[in-house]
């Protein structure tokens, strides 16, 4: 199933796994901060409809 | 009739609209975004041939040319966005560009990782100063003084307006990045991947495959782009409905 990279494997398999790793940062990143951020905003709002 | 289309664009600007429609849009562009990078890099990485010069380095192909490629134009969706905030002061176009700093800045950086990866078994270096390469390294770091200056300032009108600012003065080095190898015939580079002109993009038994692999790129910087906007707007409500609490 793998391929042979021949003496270019580390210089493709370190691109994808660089690459990837990245991507998998930045999308962990954004949903981590949108979960807390909606979280947050629900506290305040319920905090507001609490006093009102 | 035109007056009513435009006008109706400028409705997506209220924040409440922007995540109504943003909501319903998500999913599918998320679904979208996983599906053609699986099958783009799937195919690309196990059922492309090696080529016949650059051997089986072909395959950072995949992920280097839909980086770069998105490099430039989230840079291009910023200015445009920037200049929206500046010219009609809709809050959701400078949060949108707030949004997208981040996703450039990871895409920048695979790109120049996988352009150095590729470039030492190649050329023989990591690195050279050569005219895509260095206008790429400081788009990169114009990015992150992007990301920086949003972060530094407290007032969020302010800081729109600043980075709009830079954003514009960055825009020279996302275009050079994209034209440095026509400007200056010189360097290690090669000319354009993809053109319109069939006689200089790559063969079709690696252009199939790279097509999927930008559409899924194209489609991850969507879905983040709207999580993130949605993900500002909500912070940005938080700030006001808490003034509002102090104030009271």
């Amino acid at each position: 199933m793998m391929p042979d990279l021949g003496k270019y494997a580390f210089a493709v398999l370190a691109s994808y796994g660089s690459s990837l790793a990245l991507l998998a940062v930045i999308v962990w990143a954004s949903l981590r901060r949108a979960r807390r951020i909606r979280a947050d905003l629900e506290k305040v709002e319920a905090r507001r409809d609490g006093k009102s | 009739m035109e007056q009513r289309a435009t006008a109706s664009l400028w409705e997506w600007a209220n924040p409440v609209k922007f995540l109504r429609l943003s909501g319903w849009l998500l999913p599918w562009v998320s679904w979208g975004a996983a599906i053609c990078l699986a099958v783009g890099l799937v195919w690309g990485f196990f059922f492309t041939p090696d080529d016949f010069r650059q051997g089986s380095t072909v395959k950072i192909i995949y992920l280097h040319v839909p980086a770069a490629l998105m490099a430039i134009n989230i840079w291009i969706m910023m200015l445009v966005t920037s200049l929206i905030w500046v010219i009609r002061r809709h809050h959701v176009s400078a949060l949108a560009a707030k949004a997208a700093a981040p996703v450039g800045v990871v895409m920048t950086a695979i790109a120049l990782v996988t352009g150095a990866l590729w470039g030492q078994p190649m050329w023989g270096t990591w690195w050279a100063w050569d005219p895509r390469l260095t206008s790429f390294l400081i788009l990169f770091l114009f990015y992150l003084g992007y990301v920086a200056l949003w972060e530094a300032i407290e007032n969020p009108d302010t800081a729109a307006d600043l980075t709009a600012i830079l954003c514009l003065v960055g825009s020279v080095f996302a275009l050079l990045s994209r034209y440095a190898v026509l400007f200056w015939n010189q360097g290690l580079h090669q000319g354009a991947s993809l053109s319109l002109d069939a006689e200089e993009n790559v063969h079709d038994v690696f252009y199939i495959p790279l097509l999927v692999c930008i559409a899924g790129f194209v489609l991850l910087f969507v879905a983040l782009l709207l999580l993130r906007t949605r993900t500002e707007i909500r912070a940005r409500r938080i700030k006001a409905l808490q003034a509002r609490e102090r104030a009271a």
